[in-house]
């Protein structure tokens, strides 16, 4: 067995999966997050109960209606994502002409019922769901053995932030998209439906976080808190990478996932607070963020 | 001298008539409750009402206060006045700590940042020895107050917790109507003109933050002395999103608001108490009806249709 920084490489290899799975996790979120901010300048404090959604809806169509994996990872997204419409149609959107942090309030309170509401009616311990057979097992890669199912998720993880960033910079949607953001009475003065945009928009940010709370099902149980347990840190993440660049909250997501499977190597009691210590020091040296583009 | 307008004076002696009266008709460790949850709340109100900064994580100057206090307490045997006012140093140096990198950015990102710090003081408490984890510290004596009054009793304790709400009631009304208040409420309507005059907005906002978190801490070391107990709750998130709740609930920036909002709140939780989750999910329902609805809060609602400030 090899050695590095004296530390046995399989170890390390293995924490830094582990960070690179969280990491696939917080850029997903801080990515909607991200997204949904740009149009509708709220900060969805329900993103994370939405998330568990995504989990619980996954397990709800195995167990309730016998739809697997895979589907469910097509069908939950679209399940969340249009009751992501409903809650703009009817609440959120209520709110555009007031003071941001408002929003940020409502999606709390929306949060909270949420959450309240699935741990009545499936308890807090947690459910199992199981990884679907064909990712079972682990495959040798030389320096460690990667579970398959890790592996996918990361994998997984890359393609949809990057085809989200591609649809956001690259098409003509997008472009409507970024130009709405900028100036949306404008975007609208060329015919544009403003509102059905931002309706989409978080539609489909929700439908997003949806899509990781499904990829994480097997990995974490199905529990009505996993969602709190991820955006308090995903928050951070945000501030970090501040929240100009679709690119930036990826990259800051991925890279401050590796940097906590680090820290599990070398200091295992700061892993749960050193995310946090990241974001004092970019608040100390650079307040807007890393890859923020105003103060 | 405190400021207070004719009504609101009228308001501010019913107010503590009902706080000397009720004790003899209710349970007084419920009152206590409510008025230390009422001093946390006042103090929150300080930064959102007035300085219009939202901080999403009171909480831990609020668990930080209760923790010390509780400490010194039990092993050190202070005398409880000292051992509130350690709780209260103890916020104002962390609300210093933290206040310094969060007033960096306001808005919304100011509420992710102090979320996100009090998260990081959340899982400190995790981990360090002197909070026992999960346990928390219990047993804590209530002590002797001044070396002379012994605090066992709980109406004895019920007169100290009034006092010390009362006094940190008046306090935040001294400050609000001081010249620095002036100067804060100025920042809020306008940051830039304040600037522009001369004043150091971001020092009024620090030293502002620093009062209510010290504050907090107060109210947190005082409900740690009357339950004899401190544990994670006090310092977790839940705890800055209820504050939030109180606050909003009463009326943003009432000067009664947030008693209303802790008195209405802690009724409600203890009604629901035995529902389990059911007391999340009414306080999540009671934040959507606020924010979509009710935006001026009960008291807002009241001295709107009274057409008084209060």
């Amino acid at each position: 067995m090899f050695m590095i920084f004296g530390v046995p490489g399989p170890l390390l290899f293995g924490q830094v999966l582990l960070g690179l799975i969280n990491g696939a996790f917080y850029a997903m979120l801080s990515l909607g997050l991200a997204v949904i901010f740009g149009m509708l300048n709220i900060i969805n404090f329900a993103h994370g109960a939405l998330f568990m959604m995504g989990a619980f809806c996954s397990w709800m169509l195995l167990n309730y209606v016998g739809i697997g994996y895979f589907p469910s990872l097509i069908l939950a997204p679209l399940i969340i994502g249009a009751f992501g419409i409903v809650l703009e149609k009817t609440i959120i959107s209520r709110l555009y002409k007031l003071d941001h942090l408002y929003g940020l309030l409502l999606t709390f309170g929306l949060a909270l019922v949420i959450e309240g509401l699935f741990r009545n009616a499936y308890g807090s311990s947690g459910l199992p769901y199981r990884i679907p057979e064909i990712l079972t097992g682990a495959t040798n890669l030389g320096f460690m053995y990667m579970p398959n199912y890790r592996g996918w998720v990361v994998l997984v993880a890359v393609v949809v932030c990057f085809s989200t960033w591609a649809i956001i910079e690259k098409t003509t949607l997008g472009a409507t998209l970024r130009a709405a953001t900028e100036n949306a009475p404008l975007v609208q003065a060329f015919g544009v439906n403003v509102p059905r945009l931002i309706t989409l928009t978080y539609g489909g940010g929700v439908a997003l976080a949806a899509f990781a709370g499904v990829l994480a099902a097997p990995i974490y149980s199905v529990n009505p808190n996993m969602g709190t347990n991820f955006i308090n840190t995903v928050f951070a993440v945000v501030v970090i990478g501040g929240m100009g660049s679709i690119l930036g909250s990826v990259i800051t997501g991925f890279a401050l996932g590796v940097i906590e499977g680090l820290t599990k190597v070398f200091w295992p009691q700061a892993s749960a607070t050193v995310v946090f210590l990241v974001m004092v020091i970019v608040l100390l040296t650079r307040p807007r963020g890393l890859f923020g583009k105003t103060a | 001298m405190f400021g207070f307008s004719r009504s609101q004076t009228i308001a501010f002696w019913i107010m503590v008539a009902i706080i000397v009266i009720s004790p003899f008709f209710l349970y007084p460790v419920f009152l206590m409750r409510v008025l230390c949850m009422a001093l946390f709340a006042c103090a929150f109100n300080l930064m959102i009402g007035y300085v219009g900064l939202l901080s999403f994580g009171h909480a831990a100057f609020f668990g930080m206060g209760s923790y010390i206090t509780a400490w010194t307490m039990k092993f050190w045997h202070l005398d409880a006045s000292l051992a509130i006012v350690l709780g209260g140093l103890t916020g104002a140096g962390l609300g210093l700590v933290l206040g310094y990198l969060a007033i960096r950015r306001s808005g919304i990102y100011f509420a992710m940042i102090t979320l996100a710090l009090a998260q990081m003081i959340y899982f400190f408490c995790l981990e360090a020895p002197f909070t026992h984890g999960e346990d928390g510290i219990q047993q804590v004596p209530r002590g002797v107050l001044f070396g002379v009054i012994d605090l066992a009793n709980d109406m004895t304790m019920y007169w100290l917790t009034a006092a010390i709400f009362i006094g940190g009631f008046l306090l935040i009304h001294r400050i609000i109507h001081s010249p620095f208040g002036q100067v804060l409420k100025g920042i809020r309507e306008n940051e830039p003109r304040a600037t522009s005059l001369g004043y150091r907005t971001d020092d009024y906002k620090l030293i502002a933050f620093v009062l209510s978190c010290m504050l907090a801490g107060v109210a947190g070391g005082t409900k740690a002395l009357v339950f004899g107990i401190a544990t994670l709750t006090d310092v977790n998130y839940p705890m800055s999103g209820e504050v939030v709740l109180m606050t909003l609930l009463g009326g943003l920036g009432t000067v009664f608001g947030p008693v209303m909002g802790s008195v209405v709140l802690m009724a409600m939780e203890n009604y629901l108490a035995e529902f389990g989750a059911w007391v999340t999910v009414t306080q999540g329902v009671i934040f959507i009806i606020c924010v979509l609805a009710f935006r001026r809060g009960i008291v807002g609602e009241i001295g709107n249709l009274l057409k008084l400030r209060l």
